[in-house]
Protein backbone atom coordinates (compact mmCIF):
# COMPACT_ATOMS: atom_id res chain seq x y z
CA UNK A 1 0.00 0.00 0.00
CA UNK A 2 1.28 3.46 -0.92
CA UNK A 3 -0.11 6.47 0.95
CA UNK A 4 1.20 9.20 -1.30
CA UNK A 5 2.20 9.23 -4.96
CA UNK A 6 4.33 12.22 -5.87
CA UNK A 7 4.46 13.08 -9.56
CA UNK A 8 7.74 14.85 -10.28
CA UNK A 9 11.10 14.49 -8.52
CA UNK A 10 12.01 18.17 -8.73
CA UNK A 11 12.69 20.25 -5.63
CA UNK A 12 8.96 20.53 -4.85
CA UNK A 13 8.22 16.82 -5.26
CA UNK A 14 11.29 15.65 -3.36
CA UNK A 15 10.77 18.09 -0.48
CA UNK A 16 7.11 17.05 -0.30
CA UNK A 17 8.04 13.37 -0.32
CA UNK A 18 10.62 13.84 2.44
CA UNK A 19 8.13 15.71 4.64
CA UNK A 20 5.37 13.13 4.10
CA UNK A 21 7.73 10.22 4.76
CA UNK A 22 9.16 11.78 7.91
CA UNK A 23 5.57 12.05 9.19
CA UNK A 24 5.22 8.30 8.77
CA UNK A 25 3.56 8.03 5.37
CA UNK A 26 4.60 5.57 2.65
CA UNK A 27 5.66 7.57 -0.38
CA UNK A 28 6.48 6.80 -4.01
CA UNK A 29 7.93 9.43 -6.34
CA UNK A 30 7.61 9.08 -10.11
CA UNK A 31 9.62 11.05 -12.65
CA UNK A 32 10.24 10.60 -16.35
CA UNK A 33 13.73 12.12 -16.42
CA UNK A 34 16.81 9.87 -16.18
CA UNK A 35 17.55 10.92 -12.60
CA UNK A 36 15.87 12.78 -9.72
CA UNK A 37 16.15 16.53 -9.22
CA UNK A 38 13.91 17.95 -11.93
CA UNK A 39 15.06 21.26 -13.38
CA UNK A 40 17.17 21.82 -10.31
CA UNK A 41 19.97 19.65 -11.72
CA UNK A 42 20.69 22.10 -14.54
CA UNK A 43 20.86 25.15 -12.28
CA UNK A 44 24.05 26.95 -11.44
CA UNK A 45 24.17 30.56 -10.37
CA UNK A 46 25.91 32.79 -7.94
CA UNK A 47 23.88 34.11 -5.03
CA UNK A 48 24.17 37.75 -3.96
CA UNK A 49 26.40 36.48 -1.15
CA UNK A 50 28.82 35.16 -3.76
CA UNK A 51 28.03 31.54 -2.94
CA UNK A 52 27.17 29.19 -5.79
CA UNK A 53 23.71 27.68 -6.06
CA UNK A 54 24.76 24.31 -7.41
CA UNK A 55 21.62 22.48 -8.44
CA UNK A 56 23.36 19.14 -8.86
CA UNK A 57 24.56 19.24 -5.25
CA UNK A 58 21.16 20.40 -3.99
CA UNK A 59 19.36 17.59 -5.77
CA UNK A 60 21.82 15.01 -4.55
CA UNK A 61 21.21 16.23 -1.01
CA UNK A 62 17.44 15.95 -1.49
CA UNK A 63 17.77 12.56 -3.15
CA UNK A 64 19.86 11.17 -0.27
CA UNK A 65 17.50 12.61 2.32
CA UNK A 66 14.53 11.02 0.52
CA UNK A 67 16.26 7.64 0.42
CA UNK A 68 17.04 7.92 4.12
CA UNK A 69 13.31 8.39 4.75
CA UNK A 70 12.63 5.24 2.68
CA UNK A 71 10.96 7.12 -0.17
CA UNK A 72 10.64 4.89 -3.23
CA UNK A 73 11.89 6.93 -6.21
CA UNK A 74 11.22 5.72 -9.76
CA UNK A 75 13.09 7.61 -12.46
CA UNK A 76 12.41 7.11 -16.15
CA UNK A 77 8.68 6.54 -15.58
CA UNK A 78 6.06 8.75 -17.27
CA UNK A 79 2.60 9.54 -15.94
CA UNK A 80 -0.08 9.72 -18.63
CA UNK A 81 -3.31 10.13 -16.74
CA UNK A 82 -4.70 10.80 -13.33
CA UNK A 83 -8.23 10.03 -12.18
CA UNK A 84 -10.10 9.41 -8.99
CA UNK A 85 -12.09 6.32 -8.32
CA UNK A 86 -14.07 6.38 -5.02
CA UNK A 87 -11.44 6.99 -2.35
CA UNK A 88 -8.32 6.30 -4.34
CA UNK A 89 -6.39 8.09 -7.05
CA UNK A 90 -5.38 6.04 -10.08
CA UNK A 91 -2.08 7.18 -11.52
CA UNK A 92 -1.58 5.71 -14.99
CA UNK A 93 2.11 5.35 -15.78
CA UNK A 94 4.44 3.68 -18.27
CA UNK A 95 4.90 0.86 -15.71
CA UNK A 96 1.19 0.37 -15.04
CA UNK A 97 -1.49 1.90 -12.85
CA UNK A 98 -0.62 2.85 -9.28
CA UNK A 99 -3.12 3.81 -6.60
CA UNK A 100 -3.02 5.89 -3.43
CA UNK A 101 -5.35 8.10 -1.39
CA UNK A 102 -3.06 11.12 -1.82
CA UNK A 103 -1.34 12.54 -4.91
CA UNK A 104 1.10 15.42 -4.99
CA UNK A 105 1.34 16.86 -8.51
CA UNK A 106 4.71 18.62 -8.78
CA UNK A 107 5.30 18.56 -12.52
CA UNK A 108 7.13 21.90 -12.70
CA UNK A 109 7.32 24.24 -15.67
CA UNK A 110 7.75 24.19 -19.44
CA UNK A 111 9.08 26.77 -21.87
CA UNK A 112 6.99 28.87 -24.25
CA UNK A 113 8.20 28.40 -27.81
CA UNK A 114 8.80 31.27 -30.25
CA UNK A 115 7.76 29.73 -33.55
CA UNK A 116 9.68 31.90 -36.01
CA UNK A 117 10.36 30.54 -39.52
CA UNK A 118 13.09 27.89 -39.45
CA UNK A 119 12.70 27.11 -35.75
CA UNK A 120 12.31 23.38 -36.39
CA UNK A 121 15.81 23.07 -37.89
CA UNK A 122 18.17 20.77 -35.97
CA UNK A 123 20.37 23.01 -33.84
CA UNK A 124 17.48 25.19 -32.71
CA UNK A 125 16.64 24.40 -29.10
CA UNK A 126 14.97 25.95 -26.10
CA UNK A 127 17.35 27.79 -23.79
CA UNK A 128 16.59 25.20 -21.09
CA UNK A 129 17.65 22.42 -23.47
CA UNK A 130 21.05 24.06 -23.77
CA UNK A 131 21.25 24.29 -19.97
CA UNK A 132 20.55 20.58 -19.56
CA UNK A 133 22.93 19.56 -22.37
CA UNK A 134 25.69 21.68 -20.83
CA UNK A 135 25.35 21.17 -17.08
CA UNK A 136 23.69 17.75 -16.89
CA UNK A 137 24.87 15.82 -19.95
CA UNK A 138 28.07 17.83 -20.37
CA UNK A 139 28.03 17.83 -24.17
CA UNK A 140 28.84 21.01 -26.12
CA UNK A 141 25.64 22.25 -27.85
CA UNK A 142 27.56 24.02 -30.60
CA UNK A 143 30.50 26.23 -31.39
CA UNK A 144 28.79 29.52 -32.12
CA UNK A 145 25.36 30.40 -30.78
CA UNK A 146 22.65 33.04 -30.83
CA UNK A 147 19.99 33.46 -28.15
CA UNK A 148 16.60 34.75 -29.26
CA UNK A 149 14.74 36.39 -26.36
CA UNK A 150 16.12 38.47 -23.50
CA UNK A 151 14.73 37.43 -20.13
CA UNK A 152 16.05 36.36 -16.74
CA UNK A 153 16.26 32.68 -17.65
CA UNK A 154 18.19 33.54 -20.83
CA UNK A 155 20.75 35.54 -18.84
CA UNK A 156 21.08 32.91 -16.13
CA UNK A 157 21.74 30.25 -18.75
CA UNK A 158 23.98 32.50 -20.86
CA UNK A 159 26.16 32.71 -17.80
CA UNK A 160 26.19 28.95 -17.43
CA UNK A 161 27.10 28.44 -21.10
CA UNK A 162 29.95 30.91 -20.77
CA UNK A 163 31.19 29.16 -17.63
CA UNK A 164 31.37 25.93 -19.59
CA UNK A 165 33.26 27.62 -22.41
CA UNK A 166 30.37 27.66 -24.92
CA UNK A 167 30.39 30.70 -27.19
CA UNK A 168 27.21 32.69 -27.50
CA UNK A 169 27.88 35.49 -29.94
CA UNK A 170 24.69 37.51 -29.64
CA UNK A 171 21.36 37.94 -27.90
CA UNK A 172 18.59 39.36 -30.09
CA UNK A 173 14.85 39.81 -29.58
CA UNK A 174 12.09 37.88 -31.33
CA UNK A 175 10.25 39.80 -34.02
CA UNK A 176 7.32 41.74 -32.58
CA UNK A 177 4.08 39.84 -33.20
CA UNK A 178 0.90 38.96 -31.33
CA UNK A 179 2.64 35.73 -30.24
CA UNK A 180 5.89 37.25 -29.01
CA UNK A 181 4.00 40.12 -27.32
CA UNK A 182 6.14 42.24 -25.01
CA UNK A 183 9.20 40.02 -25.60
CA UNK A 184 9.49 41.70 -29.02
CA UNK A 185 9.33 45.29 -27.74
CA UNK A 186 12.75 46.67 -26.75
CA UNK A 187 11.32 49.14 -24.27
CA UNK A 188 9.22 46.51 -22.50
CA UNK A 189 12.16 44.12 -22.40
CA UNK A 190 14.33 46.84 -20.90
CA UNK A 191 11.62 47.52 -18.33
CA UNK A 192 11.37 43.90 -17.25
CA UNK A 193 15.16 43.58 -17.05
CA UNK A 194 15.28 46.66 -14.87
CA UNK A 195 12.58 45.26 -12.62
CA UNK A 196 15.06 42.54 -11.93
CA UNK A 197 17.87 45.00 -11.43
CA UNK A 198 18.96 43.43 -8.16
CA UNK A 199 19.92 40.38 -10.17
CA UNK A 200 20.83 42.45 -13.20
CA UNK A 201 22.94 40.61 -15.71
CA UNK A 202 25.18 43.51 -16.55
CA UNK A 203 26.84 46.20 -14.47
CA UNK A 204 25.56 48.76 -16.98
CA UNK A 205 21.96 47.82 -16.34
CA UNK A 206 22.59 47.68 -12.63
CA UNK A 207 24.15 51.11 -12.57
CA UNK A 208 21.54 52.64 -14.81
CA UNK A 209 18.61 51.03 -13.08
CA UNK A 210 17.97 53.81 -10.60
CA UNK A 211 17.67 56.41 -13.35
CA UNK A 212 16.04 54.11 -15.82
CA UNK A 213 13.08 53.51 -13.50
CA UNK A 214 12.10 56.96 -14.67
CA UNK A 215 9.87 56.62 -17.73
CA UNK A 216 11.32 59.53 -19.63
CA UNK A 217 14.85 58.32 -19.14
CA UNK A 218 13.92 54.85 -20.26
CA UNK A 219 12.47 56.07 -23.54
CA UNK A 220 15.51 58.21 -24.20
CA UNK A 221 17.76 55.38 -23.15
CA UNK A 222 16.07 53.08 -25.63
CA UNK A 223 16.32 55.57 -28.47
CA UNK A 224 20.03 55.88 -27.87
CA UNK A 225 20.54 52.20 -27.20
CA UNK A 226 23.74 51.44 -29.11
CA UNK A 227 23.25 49.48 -32.34
CA UNK A 228 26.14 47.25 -31.37
CA UNK A 229 24.34 46.48 -28.12
CA UNK A 230 25.61 46.44 -24.56
CA UNK A 231 27.76 43.58 -23.42
CA UNK A 232 26.51 41.04 -20.92
CA UNK A 233 29.66 39.32 -19.69
CA UNK A 234 31.13 39.81 -23.12
CA UNK A 235 28.09 38.80 -25.18
CA UNK A 236 26.37 41.69 -26.98
CA UNK A 237 22.73 42.15 -25.99
CA UNK A 238 21.10 43.61 -29.09
CA UNK A 239 17.76 44.97 -27.92
CA UNK A 240 17.25 46.81 -31.21
CA UNK A 241 17.65 43.74 -33.43
CA UNK A 242 14.87 41.28 -34.15
CA UNK A 243 15.23 37.71 -35.39
CA UNK A 244 13.21 37.20 -38.57
CA UNK A 245 14.18 33.66 -39.50
CA UNK A 246 16.55 30.84 -38.66
CA UNK A 247 18.27 29.79 -41.87
CA UNK A 248 19.90 26.52 -42.90
CA UNK A 249 19.12 23.39 -44.92
CA UNK A 250 20.17 20.34 -42.90
CA UNK A 251 20.78 22.28 -39.70
CA UNK A 252 21.16 25.82 -38.37
CA UNK A 253 23.50 28.00 -40.41
CA UNK A 254 22.50 31.42 -39.11
CA UNK A 255 19.80 33.87 -38.14
CA UNK A 256 18.40 36.61 -40.37
CA UNK A 257 17.88 39.77 -38.31
CA UNK A 258 16.77 43.37 -38.86
CA UNK A 259 17.10 46.60 -36.90
CA UNK A 260 14.04 47.82 -35.01
CA UNK A 261 12.84 51.07 -33.52
CA UNK A 262 12.28 51.50 -29.77
CA UNK A 263 8.86 49.84 -30.09
CA UNK A 264 10.17 46.84 -31.96
CA UNK A 265 8.98 47.81 -35.46
CA UNK A 266 11.28 46.57 -38.22
CA UNK A 267 13.27 49.25 -40.04
CA UNK A 268 13.18 48.28 -43.74
CA UNK A 269 16.46 47.70 -45.55
CA UNK A 270 18.46 46.78 -42.43
CA UNK A 271 18.51 43.00 -42.78
CA UNK A 272 21.68 41.02 -42.14
CA UNK A 273 22.54 37.41 -41.43
CA UNK A 274 24.47 36.35 -38.33
CA UNK A 275 26.20 33.00 -38.66
CA UNK A 276 25.59 30.36 -36.01
CA UNK A 277 25.54 26.59 -35.61
CA UNK A 278 23.07 26.64 -32.73
CA UNK A 279 20.18 28.87 -31.69
CA UNK A 280 18.53 29.01 -28.27
CA UNK A 281 14.95 30.17 -27.98
CA UNK A 282 14.12 31.87 -24.69
CA UNK A 283 10.34 32.28 -24.68
CA UNK A 284 9.86 32.19 -20.91
CA UNK A 285 8.34 29.62 -18.55
CA UNK A 286 4.77 28.50 -17.88
CA UNK A 287 3.32 26.09 -15.30
CA UNK A 288 3.16 22.53 -16.67
CA UNK A 289 -0.26 21.58 -15.41
CA UNK A 290 -1.67 19.11 -17.96
CA UNK A 291 -2.01 16.31 -15.43
CA UNK A 292 -3.97 18.46 -13.00
CA UNK A 293 -6.19 19.38 -15.96
CA UNK A 294 -6.95 15.78 -16.95
CA UNK A 295 -7.73 15.00 -13.31
CA UNK A 296 -10.59 17.50 -13.53
CA UNK A 297 -9.09 20.18 -11.30
CA UNK A 298 -10.46 23.67 -12.11
CA UNK A 299 -8.02 26.24 -13.52
CA UNK A 300 -7.43 29.96 -13.44
CA UNK A 301 -5.42 32.08 -15.88
CA UNK A 302 -3.12 34.29 -13.80
CA UNK A 303 -0.48 35.96 -16.02
CA UNK A 304 1.50 37.12 -12.95
CA UNK A 305 2.11 33.43 -12.18
CA UNK A 306 3.08 32.58 -15.75
CA UNK A 307 -0.16 31.14 -17.14
CA UNK A 308 -2.94 28.72 -16.23
CA UNK A 309 -2.67 27.25 -12.75
CA UNK A 310 -4.82 24.67 -10.95
CA UNK A 311 -6.97 26.17 -8.19
CA UNK A 312 -5.09 25.76 -4.93
CA UNK A 313 -4.88 27.13 -1.41
CA UNK A 314 -1.85 28.56 0.30
CA UNK A 315 -1.46 25.17 2.00
CA UNK A 316 -1.33 23.52 -1.46
CA UNK A 317 -4.67 21.71 -1.44
CA UNK A 318 -6.77 21.60 -4.59
CA UNK A 319 -10.58 21.41 -4.63
CA UNK A 320 -10.25 17.68 -5.39
CA UNK A 321 -10.04 15.56 -2.24
CA UNK A 322 -6.58 14.05 -1.87
CA UNK A 323 -4.96 16.02 -4.71
CA UNK A 324 -2.22 18.47 -3.73
CA UNK A 325 0.12 20.63 -5.83
CA UNK A 326 3.48 22.31 -5.22
CA UNK A 327 6.29 24.03 -7.07
CA UNK A 328 6.14 25.61 -10.50
CA UNK A 329 2.82 23.94 -11.38
CA UNK A 330 1.33 26.61 -9.07
CA UNK A 331 3.29 29.52 -10.62
CA UNK A 332 6.81 30.18 -11.88
CA UNK A 333 9.45 30.80 -9.21
CA UNK A 334 12.95 29.68 -8.33
CA UNK A 335 14.02 26.25 -7.15
CA UNK A 336 14.37 27.33 -3.52
CA UNK A 337 10.76 28.44 -3.35
CA UNK A 338 9.54 25.30 -5.13
CA UNK A 339 11.34 23.27 -2.48
CA UNK A 340 9.74 25.25 0.36
CA UNK A 341 6.31 24.84 -1.24
CA UNK A 342 6.93 21.10 -1.38
CA UNK A 343 7.46 21.13 2.37
CA UNK A 344 4.12 22.92 2.85
CA UNK A 345 2.39 20.30 0.70
CA UNK A 346 4.06 17.53 2.71
CA UNK A 347 2.77 18.88 6.05
CA UNK A 348 -0.61 19.52 4.52
CA UNK A 349 -0.91 15.93 3.30
CA UNK A 350 0.31 14.59 6.67
CA UNK A 351 -2.33 16.69 8.41
CA UNK A 352 -5.10 15.40 6.13
CA UNK A 353 -3.88 11.85 6.71
CA UNK A 354 -4.15 12.39 10.47
CA UNK A 355 -0.38 12.21 11.01
CA UNK A 356 2.01 14.42 12.93
CA UNK A 357 -0.07 14.93 16.07
CA UNK A 358 -0.76 18.41 17.39
CA UNK A 359 2.60 19.78 16.26
CA UNK A 360 1.58 19.54 12.62
CA UNK A 361 -0.58 22.69 12.63
CA UNK A 362 2.31 24.81 13.83
CA UNK A 363 4.73 23.13 11.39
CA UNK A 364 2.34 23.86 8.55
CA UNK A 365 2.06 27.52 9.60
CA UNK A 366 5.81 27.84 9.84
CA UNK A 367 6.33 26.35 6.40
CA UNK A 368 3.90 28.87 4.90
CA UNK A 369 5.76 31.71 6.60
CA UNK A 370 9.03 30.33 5.30
CA UNK A 371 7.84 30.66 1.69
CA UNK A 372 6.96 34.33 2.28
CA UNK A 373 10.41 34.94 3.69
CA UNK A 374 12.21 33.16 0.84
CA UNK A 375 10.17 35.07 -1.73
CA UNK A 376 11.28 38.38 -0.20
CA UNK A 377 14.93 37.29 -0.33
CA UNK A 378 14.78 35.59 -3.74
CA UNK A 379 17.92 36.10 -5.82
CA UNK A 380 16.05 35.12 -8.97
CA UNK A 381 12.46 35.92 -9.86
CA UNK A 382 10.95 35.24 -13.28
CA UNK A 383 7.67 37.14 -12.97
CA UNK A 384 8.00 40.49 -11.16
CA UNK A 385 4.37 40.63 -9.93
CA UNK A 386 4.48 37.16 -8.43
CA UNK A 387 3.27 38.36 -5.01
CA UNK A 388 0.10 39.84 -6.43
CA UNK A 389 -0.43 36.73 -8.56
CA UNK A 390 -0.21 34.55 -5.46
CA UNK A 391 -2.65 36.86 -3.64
CA UNK A 392 -5.12 36.56 -6.52
CA UNK A 393 -5.10 32.79 -6.32
CA UNK A 394 -5.54 32.66 -2.53
CA UNK A 395 -8.34 35.26 -2.61
CA UNK A 396 -10.08 33.22 -5.25
CA UNK A 397 -9.67 30.12 -3.11
CA UNK A 398 -11.18 31.90 -0.10
CA UNK A 399 -14.10 33.01 -2.23
CA UNK A 400 -14.77 29.68 -3.90
CA UNK A 401 -13.92 27.03 -1.35
CA UNK A 402 -13.24 28.37 2.12
CA UNK A 403 -16.45 30.27 2.52
CA UNK A 404 -19.00 28.98 0.00
CA UNK A 405 -21.94 30.57 1.83
CA UNK A 406 -20.58 34.04 1.15
CA UNK A 407 -20.12 33.24 -2.49
CA UNK A 408 -23.73 32.25 -2.85
CA UNK A 409 -25.02 35.46 -1.30
CA UNK A 410 -22.73 37.49 -3.52
CA UNK A 411 -24.00 35.69 -6.55
CA UNK A 412 -27.60 36.39 -5.57
CA UNK A 413 -26.86 40.03 -4.94
CA UNK A 414 -24.80 40.42 -8.11
CA UNK B 1 28.57 17.97 -38.77
CA UNK B 2 31.70 18.04 -36.64
CA UNK B 3 31.76 16.08 -33.42
CA UNK B 4 30.85 18.06 -30.32
CA UNK B 5 33.21 18.04 -27.40
CA UNK B 6 32.22 16.47 -24.11
CA UNK B 7 32.68 19.01 -21.34
CA UNK B 8 34.89 16.89 -19.14
CA UNK B 9 36.14 19.74 -17.01
CA UNK B 10 34.08 22.54 -15.49
CA UNK B 11 35.24 25.41 -13.23
CA UNK B 12 32.39 24.93 -10.71
CA UNK B 13 30.92 21.51 -11.43
CA UNK B 14 34.34 19.89 -11.54
CA UNK B 15 35.78 17.01 -13.54
CA UNK B 16 33.69 14.14 -14.86
CA UNK B 17 34.69 10.67 -13.73
CA UNK B 18 35.92 8.29 -16.39
CA UNK B 19 32.87 6.60 -17.83
CA UNK B 20 32.68 3.38 -19.77
CA UNK B 21 32.18 3.64 -23.54
CA UNK B 22 29.00 1.94 -24.79
CA UNK B 23 28.62 0.95 -28.45
CA UNK B 24 25.26 1.45 -30.21
CA UNK B 25 24.02 1.82 -33.75
CA UNK B 26 22.06 4.66 -35.31
CA UNK B 27 20.59 4.11 -38.78
CA UNK B 28 22.97 1.18 -39.24
CA UNK B 29 26.20 2.90 -38.26
CA UNK B 30 28.07 2.17 -35.04
CA UNK B 31 28.88 4.94 -32.54
CA UNK B 32 29.99 5.21 -28.94
CA UNK B 33 28.07 6.69 -26.03
CA UNK B 34 29.36 7.15 -22.51
CA UNK B 35 27.66 5.35 -19.65
CA UNK B 36 24.39 7.02 -18.53
CA UNK B 37 24.23 9.27 -21.57
CA UNK B 38 20.87 9.90 -23.25
CA UNK B 39 20.48 9.05 -26.93
CA UNK B 40 20.17 12.76 -27.76
CA UNK B 41 23.38 13.64 -25.90
CA UNK B 42 25.35 10.71 -27.30
CA UNK B 43 24.32 11.49 -30.88
CA UNK B 44 25.14 15.18 -30.47
CA UNK B 45 28.58 14.25 -29.12
CA UNK B 46 29.01 12.18 -32.28
CA UNK B 47 28.07 15.15 -34.44
CA UNK B 48 24.49 14.09 -35.19
CA UNK B 49 21.70 16.60 -34.74
CA UNK B 50 19.04 15.12 -36.99
CA UNK B 51 16.94 12.58 -35.10
CA UNK B 52 13.92 12.45 -37.34
CA UNK B 53 12.55 13.41 -40.74
CA UNK B 54 9.17 15.09 -40.84
CA UNK B 55 6.90 12.74 -42.75
CA UNK B 56 4.98 15.40 -44.65
CA UNK B 57 7.58 18.07 -45.41
CA UNK B 58 10.65 15.83 -45.32
CA UNK B 59 12.47 18.41 -43.23
CA UNK B 60 14.99 17.28 -40.60
CA UNK B 61 14.26 17.60 -36.86
CA UNK B 62 16.48 17.45 -33.79
CA UNK B 63 15.93 17.65 -30.06
CA UNK B 64 14.23 20.85 -28.97
CA UNK B 65 13.34 20.91 -25.24
CA UNK B 66 15.70 18.11 -24.08
CA UNK B 67 13.39 17.28 -21.13
CA UNK B 68 10.53 15.27 -22.58
CA UNK B 69 7.93 17.94 -23.33
CA UNK B 70 7.98 18.59 -27.08
CA UNK B 71 8.21 15.09 -28.65
CA UNK B 72 10.46 16.43 -31.41
CA UNK B 73 13.18 13.89 -30.62
CA UNK B 74 11.24 10.68 -31.27
CA UNK B 75 13.32 7.77 -32.55
CA UNK B 76 12.86 4.02 -32.86
CA UNK B 77 14.73 1.96 -30.25
CA UNK B 78 15.09 -1.80 -30.70
CA UNK B 79 11.99 -1.74 -32.95
CA UNK B 80 9.91 0.32 -30.56
CA UNK B 81 8.74 3.51 -32.30
CA UNK B 82 8.24 6.96 -30.76
CA UNK B 83 10.81 6.75 -28.00
CA UNK B 84 12.02 10.13 -26.74
CA UNK B 85 15.76 10.37 -27.36
CA UNK B 86 16.16 13.04 -24.67
CA UNK B 87 14.77 10.79 -21.89
CA UNK B 88 16.29 7.46 -22.88
CA UNK B 89 19.71 6.31 -21.74
CA UNK B 90 21.82 4.43 -24.30
CA UNK B 91 22.30 0.78 -23.45
CA UNK B 92 24.88 -1.70 -24.70
CA UNK B 93 24.32 -2.49 -28.41
CA UNK B 94 21.07 -0.54 -28.64
CA UNK B 95 19.71 -0.39 -32.19
CA UNK B 96 18.37 3.08 -32.86
CA UNK B 97 16.73 4.35 -36.03
CA UNK B 98 15.72 7.89 -36.85
CA UNK B 99 12.01 8.58 -36.39
CA UNK B 100 9.69 8.69 -39.34
CA UNK B 101 6.36 9.05 -37.59
CA UNK B 102 3.93 11.79 -38.40
CA UNK B 103 4.34 14.55 -35.81
CA UNK B 104 1.71 16.98 -34.61
CA UNK B 105 3.17 18.21 -31.39
CA UNK B 106 4.82 21.34 -32.75
CA UNK B 107 1.45 22.49 -33.93
CA UNK B 108 0.01 21.80 -30.52
CA UNK B 109 2.73 23.77 -28.81
CA UNK B 110 2.00 26.74 -31.03
CA UNK B 111 -1.73 26.45 -30.46
CA UNK B 112 -1.19 26.37 -26.70
CA UNK B 113 0.18 29.89 -26.76
C1 LIG C 1 14.09 24.45 -18.71
C2 LIG C 1 14.00 25.13 -17.38
C3 LIG C 1 15.10 25.78 -16.84
C4 LIG C 1 15.03 26.40 -15.60
N1 LIG C 1 16.14 27.02 -15.09
C5 LIG C 1 16.08 27.62 -13.88
C6 LIG C 1 17.22 28.26 -13.31
O1 LIG C 1 18.28 28.30 -13.92
N2 LIG C 1 17.10 28.82 -12.08
C7 LIG C 1 15.93 28.79 -11.38
O2 LIG C 1 15.87 29.28 -10.27
N3 LIG C 1 14.85 28.20 -11.92
C8 LIG C 1 14.88 27.63 -13.14
N4 LIG C 1 13.77 27.04 -13.66
C9 LIG C 1 12.52 27.10 -12.91
C10 LIG C 1 12.27 25.76 -12.24
O3 LIG C 1 11.03 25.36 -12.69
C11 LIG C 1 12.34 25.85 -10.74
O4 LIG C 1 13.58 26.37 -10.33
C12 LIG C 1 12.18 24.50 -10.04
O5 LIG C 1 13.01 23.51 -10.60
C13 LIG C 1 10.76 24.06 -10.03
O6 LIG C 1 10.67 22.91 -9.24
P1 LIG C 1 9.47 21.91 -9.39
O7 LIG C 1 9.75 20.83 -8.41
O8 LIG C 1 8.20 22.63 -9.32
O9 LIG C 1 9.56 21.34 -10.87
P2 LIG C 1 10.76 20.66 -11.69
O10 LIG C 1 12.05 20.94 -11.11
O11 LIG C 1 10.52 21.05 -13.10
O12 LIG C 1 10.45 19.10 -11.55
C14 LIG C 1 9.32 18.54 -12.14
C15 LIG C 1 9.61 17.11 -12.47
O13 LIG C 1 8.40 16.48 -12.87
C16 LIG C 1 8.67 15.56 -13.89
N5 LIG C 1 7.46 15.36 -14.67
C17 LIG C 1 6.68 16.31 -15.26
N6 LIG C 1 5.65 15.74 -15.89
C18 LIG C 1 5.77 14.40 -15.69
C19 LIG C 1 5.00 13.28 -16.11
N7 LIG C 1 3.89 13.42 -16.83
N8 LIG C 1 5.42 12.05 -15.74
C20 LIG C 1 6.55 11.90 -15.00
N9 LIG C 1 7.31 12.92 -14.58
C21 LIG C 1 6.92 14.16 -14.92
C22 LIG C 1 9.78 16.19 -14.69
O14 LIG C 1 10.54 15.21 -15.36
C23 LIG C 1 10.58 16.93 -13.62
O15 LIG C 1 11.69 16.19 -13.20
C24 LIG C 1 13.81 26.40 -14.90
C25 LIG C 1 12.70 25.76 -15.45
C26 LIG C 1 12.78 25.13 -16.67
C27 LIG C 1 11.56 24.46 -17.25
S1 LIG D 1 13.52 17.05 -27.11
FE1 LIG D 1 11.55 17.58 -26.46
S2 LIG D 1 10.76 15.65 -25.95
FE2 LIG D 1 12.81 15.18 -26.37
Amino acid sequence: MIDVIVIGAGPAGLAGAITCASSGLKVMVIDEFIKPGGRLIGQLHQELSGEWWNGIKESERLHQEALKQSVDIRSGVSVYNLEKDDDLWNVHTSIGTLTAPFVLAATGAAEYPIPLPGWTLPGVMSIGAAQVMTNVHRVQVGKKGIIIGANILAFAILNELQLAGIHVNRIVLPEKSPLSGKAGEPEEVMKSLLNAAHLAPSPLLRMGSRFMKNDWFRKTGMRFFPKSGVKVNGTPLLLRKAALEVIGTEQVEGVRVADTDANGNIIPGTETVYEADFVCIAGGLYPLAELAAVSGCPFQYIPELGGHVPHHSETMETPLEGLFVAGNITGIESGKIAMAQGTIAGYSIAKHAGKGGTAIVEQLNQSVKNVHLLRKQAAIQFYPDIESGRRKMYDLWEQLYANPARLHTEEKLG
Amino acid sequence: MKKMTRLLDHPILGKLDDRKAIPFTFDGKTYEALENETIAAALLANGIRTLRIHEESGTPRGFYCNIGHCMECRVTVNDQANVRACLTVVEQCMVIASGKQHPNIVKRMVEQQ
